[in-house]
């Protein structure tokens, strides 16, 4: 657990529906990403590759858990009003419990129109290769979020950055060696990973498509400006797809929504199987 | 010779002495188009790489066990993913099973007996302190 520092003069740049939001879309983002890279648990393709896809998937939900537990301690600090104006976000089946805000709450006990996760990492996984390549758009991405984040004015967002960032590096160092392997494989390969593509490729351009809470987050000078990443990311990604003799598609029109909870289909499949125990026997412990 | 037993060799051993290399199962068909060069193929045609981690600086890297990889940079990658996720180690080397060669183990009698009757090989009249720990 990240120390906060100062806590007789908490800092609370997320005051508002603005803030919490934008701690929630990072650790949704994760938290989902994690929760459909381990339904690869003991299925994977070769052994190696079962357990690096589900190391990534530990990665990923610990992060998520950082960004949660901040989020609940944020909330828990906030006035009255405040915890009002953020009603929306919050789980109802939590607030028949009387208790303080927990992580687990917020991950589990959430509706899909709360969730302000990205839509491709709810997509299905697929086969190994739309694996691979979700996972290459996803970690250059959050790559270079992450290295902006480490600026945050907000400490504890640029803690959890800095320290989930070599993680990080390593997704993206596998994925791309992934995606290089498969698009210069064999043929069959090459065939699954361009068809991977032409699924995947509308479902990034939500990455950079900031949306109010985003903006606000930028303004106030704890969070990222999404749309500035576009460029370094179709750098890396061209550059990765040369070497795996993929084309990067000219098509523009992107998929959207999910930062604002509208999601698709995929995502209450996905929450049915990942809240069904909290659900059924609320507030149970192990 | 009792079929049901079969002596599995490390490294390039089984090649010498004619039997099937432990990397490569048998298949007969393989339902893939990938042609017989390429190597992604399923991970059984995939070569078997020895892994050695190094736990400390300063200290020897220790053989911990082989995996499958396409190449030397996914053999890397793939033995950071399974032999250090509970910090084993920091340092990494792979070689590819083939250029392990092993001594023969039916060859073991004549290699390391006489050895066992030759304590004036051994320095065993010296006094080491405690502290020496890795001597």
């Amino acid at each position: 657990m990240i120390e906060e520092k100062n806590s007789d003069t908490p800092k609370f740049p997320l005051r508002g529906t603005g803030g919490l939001a934008y701690v929630l879309q990072l650790a949704d983002n994760a938290l989902i990403l994690g929760q459909r890279n381990a339904e690869w648990c003991g299925h994977g393709p070769v052994l190696e590759q079962d357990i690096a896809i589900t190391n990534i998937s530990l990665d990923l939900i610990g992060q998520a858990r950082y960004l949660y537990q901040y989020a609940a301690t944020l909330y828990n600090g906030f006035s009255v009003e405040e915890q009002h104006a953020v009603n929306a976000l919050l789980p109802r089946p939590w607030k028949a419990f009387n208790r303080e805000l927990q992580e687990d709450d917020l991950g589990m006990l959430r509706e899909e129109r709360q969730f302000l996760n990205l839509l491709i990492t709810e997509l299905p996984k697929g086969d190994w290769a739309q694996t691979t390549l979700r996972q290459f758009f996803f970690s250059a991405f959050q790559y270079l979020q992450y290295t902006q984040l480490q600026n945050s004015t907000d400490e504890q967002l640029a803690a959890i950055a800095e320290k989930s960032l070599n993680e990080v590096a390593y997704h993206l160092r596998w994925s791309s060696e992934g995606v290089i392997r498969l698009g210069d494989g064999t043929e069959e390969s090459n065939r699954r990973i361009t068809a991977a593509l032409e699924e995947l490729w509308m479902f990034t351009g939500e990455m950079f498509a900031p949306v109010a809470f985003e903006t606000q987050a930028v303004q106030e000078g704890y969070g990222v400006d999404v749309a500035s990443l576009k460029e370094s990311w179709l750098n890396r990604v061209t550059t990765v797809f040369e070497e795996a003799t993929l084309t990067v598609p000219k098509n523009t029109w992107a998929q959207s929504g999910g930062k604002e909870g509208k999601h698709t289909e995929h995502l209450g499949y996905l929450l049915t199987e990942m809240q069904y125990l909290q659900r059924t026997y609320p507030n149970a412990v192990w | 010779m009792n079929k049901l037993i079969i002596k599995q060799y490390y490294g390039d051993y089984d090649a010498i002495k004619g039997g099937a290399n432990n990397a490569t199962p048998q298949k007969e068909n393989k339902s893939n188009n990938s042609s017989s060069n390429s190597p992604l193929g399923a991970g059984g045609e995939w070569p078997l790489w020895e892994v050695f981690i190094r736990s400390k600086q300063g200290l020897d890297h220790k053989h911990v066990g082989s995996l499958h990889a396409v190449d030397a940079e996914m053999a890397i990658e793939n033995a950071r993913d399974v032999y250090t996720r509970r910090q084993e180690g920091i340092s990494i080397w792979v070689v590819e099973s083939k250029y392990v060669h092993a001594s023969n183990p039916d060859e073991a009698e004549s290699f390391y007996e006489p050895a066992s009757d030759k304590i004036y090989r051994h320095p065993t009249l010296y006094d080491l302190p405690d502290e020496l720990t890795h001597m």
